[in-house]
């Protein structure tokens, strides 16, 4: 055998990934015009027609749909990013972007403001048009989570141990969950906003939410994937990648950084979006394992494309009315996840 | 219980340039050349790398509460060093300390003279290359995809593989033979067949060090041969080879032998040395026989009777 023979990759594992790659831009294409013409009355080509023969087709296109598109995709590229990061440092397949205290914190965040404003007598709610609400509730929701990771890190001094690292993130979850509940307690008002902010919504993403959404985007990726050799150093074990000269705390810090900013920024526009973040690193090792600088980018890809199909599907299934996005992903997530446990079983 | 050899007599025990003595169990087909192989990548002559020596000086180790290792003394010269004794005696510790990995409660390592903590991480990896015991392996990284990970001292995180690390993790694959099965994903492969891919990652990073915990974990017969002639040729190519190794009769293939129990080396010396057998005797409670048998030794279970 020649060496260039000995080369090359075989066809089908590259071919596993283009094909993949392209799968995944070409149903991003489709349910981004899907979701284009969906509206509140679900996906009615009479509606639409209607919409485009009218005068508000920019306004509601351009300003409502088009932004609310972009901005689940990001939303979910964020979450696919951080699940794939998550995975691959601690190891573990179950691993998800929630896992150090972005969850608990950012909800702790919302309810501080949400009990803060019903104190004073202001009627905060995510719903709410007013702008400096919004940023309020997104900037508390932003602070909470990278709090929340702070405190785990700070807990577990620093990244250098995974087990203490993963134990500090379950009893930073419980204990700003538990304060969380106390607000409530306090402040029952605080509650309603709190549920909506549990259940996740891609309902009020704007333009501003975009350019937030893909600054994190543009940040974390990159790092993600300039650092993606690591995670695969860091498959063979944590001492094998010390042995191979890795400043494994460091390193850890950095990945740690992306997961969290990527997390916060996800879960600061649109609230805990369930199990999008666990499934996309699945489903790509499933359609196209690779090491993990393919892996992260694809995360993402998917990430985008299944919050982005389960938008659409949130808003078409029991249109008029739309289902929170969060409560459909932990539906089809959750199922997913029986359905492989399932045939793991059987196989 | 006697008190571990201290520096001075390991270090008169290194023997240097056995392995080209006549008599040693060498198939000449085999190149000195260690990262050469027919059809391979050429390479200039044979591989000359000055070995730098490693020296526990004093190494007393705590784990858990537990004292592994007790004042250990030893260096690890050129030529093939087999790490031997019975179950808990702190072998594997004694190699993790000497790669780097494990801090220690007093004493030190050195490499050519210098404390560990006096390296920075990846000039400490470019020198000694290790092989975990038990090496895990999760993710779905392809074989050829793993042994490249042996590169990244040389190249650090962001460079990408040029001809000549391609080159060396080829040979790699060729010495442990997994050359043929190098795009199939890592979990796919049975324990012996991860075990030979986990021995050419150690190999690609081209160290003058090479270090390994139970490299012939899983491995069948033929690939245990296959193995010691591979140590040999990494020991005549110039480079220190140090083994832990559970086979006593593999072991006793090694240019010399470090004998452990109970965190202390009992004794260090050659393989040929009665004094060396009749220590690794004692630490066994005298439950083996060392044999001849034509030009090697072969360690049995003593089931005479009494």
């Amino acid at each position: 055998m020649t060496t260039a023979a000995l080369l090359a990759i075989p066809v089908s594992a590259e071919r596993l990934r283009k094909r993949l790659a392209w799968q995944l831009a070409l149903l991003g294409l489709l349910l981004a015009l899907a979701s284009l013409a969906a509206g509140s009355d679900g996906w009615s080509p009479a509606a639409l027609w209607r919409l485009l023969s009218g005068p508000d087709a920019g306004l509601v296109i351009g300003q409502i749909r088009a932004p609310r598109t972009l901005g689940a995709w990001l939303v979910g590229a964020l979450l696919g990013i951080a699940g794939a990061v998550a995975q691959g440092l601690f190891r573990n397949p179950l691993a998800d972007p929630y896992l150090l205290g972005s969850a608990s914190g950012a909800t702790l965040g919302v309810v501080l403001v949400l009990g803060a404003g019903a104190l004073t007598g202001h009627a905060v709610s995510l719903a709410s048009a007013d702008a400096l609400t919004r940023i309020g509730l997104i900037g508390a929701a932003f602070a909470g989570s990278l709090g929340g990771v702070t405190l785990t890190l700070t807990l577990a001094r620093g990244a250098m141990h995974t087990s203490r690292l993963l134990l500090a993130g379950v009893i930073v979850g419980v204990v700003l969950g538990a304060a969380g509940d106390m607000v409530t307690t306090v402040v029952p008002d605080a509650l309603r906003g709190k549920q909506a902010f549990l259940l996740g919504s891609t309902g009020f993403l704007g333009w501003d939410s975009c350019a937030a959404l893909a600054a994190g985007l543009l940040s974390t990726l990159p790092l993600a994937w300039r650092l993606s050799r690591a995670l695969d150093a860091l498959t063979l074990g944590e001492d094998s990648a010390i042995s191979l000269g890795l400043a494994l705390g460091k390193l850890r810090f950095l990945l740690v950084a992306a997961l969290a900013l990527a997390t916060a920024l996800a879960v600061s526009q649109a609230g805990l979006i369930a199990f999008v973040g666990l499934v996309a690193p699945h489903l790509v090792r499933r359609f196209a394992p690779a090491a993990h600088g393919y892996h992260v980018v694809a995360s993402a890809a998917m990430g985008g494309t299944l919050l982005l199909g389960a938008d659409v599907l949130a808003r078409c299934l029991v249109a008029p009315q739309e289902l929170p996005v969060g409560v459909l992903t932990a539906v089809l997530g959750g199922g997913y996840l029986l359905w492989l446990l399932h045939r793991r079983r059987l196989a | 219980m006697t008190l571990a050899p201290r520096a001075e007599g390991t270090r008169g025990a290194r023997l240097e340039g056995v392995a080209a003595r006549p008599g040693l169990p060498s198939s000449d087909r085999l190149q000195p050349s260690s990262i050469s192989l027919p059809g391979g990548p050429s390479q200039s002559g044979p591989h000359v790398v000055p070995v730098p020596s490693l020296e526990a000086l004093g190494v007393s180790v705590v784990l858990g509460g537990r004292q592994v290792l007790h004042d250990v003394s030893l260096s690890i010269g050129p030529g093939w060093t087999a790490i031997v004794g019975p179950n808990g005696a702190g072998k594997s510790t004694l190699l993790r300390t000497l790669v780097g990995l494990q801090a220690v409660q007093s004493g030190r390592v050195e490499l050519a003279g210098r404390p560990w903590p006096h390296w920075s991480p990846r000039e400490r990896a470019r020198q000694v290359a290790w092989l975990a015991q038990q090496g895990e392996a999760s993710g779905e990284l392809t074989v050829r995809e793993v042994v490249h990970l042996g590169r990244l001292p040389q190249l650090g995180l962001f460079a990408t593989p040029g001809p000549e690390d391609e080159a060396l993790v080829q040979a790699a694959m060729a010495q442990t033979e997994c050359a043929a099965w190098q795009h199939r994903s890592l979990q796919a492969l049975s324990g012996g067949e991860r075990q030979r891919v986990l021995l050419a990652r150690a190999l690609a990073v081209d160290a003058p060090l090479l270090l390994l915990d139970e490299p012939t974990t899983h491995l069948d017969p033929p690939h245990q041969v296959a193995l010691v002639r591979l140590l040999q040729r990494q020991a005549r190519a110039g480079r220190a080879v140090a083994s832990v190794l559970h086979d006593l009769s593999l072991a006793l293939q090694a240019d010399r032998l470090v004998v452990m129990a109970q965190g202390r080396v009992r004794a260090a010396g050659p393989r040929d040395d009665p004094s060396l057998h009749a220590a690794l005797v004692e630490v066994f409670d005298g439950a083996i026989r060392i044999e001849r048998l034509g030009a090697q030794w072969v360690v049995v279970p003593d089931l005479s009777p009494g």
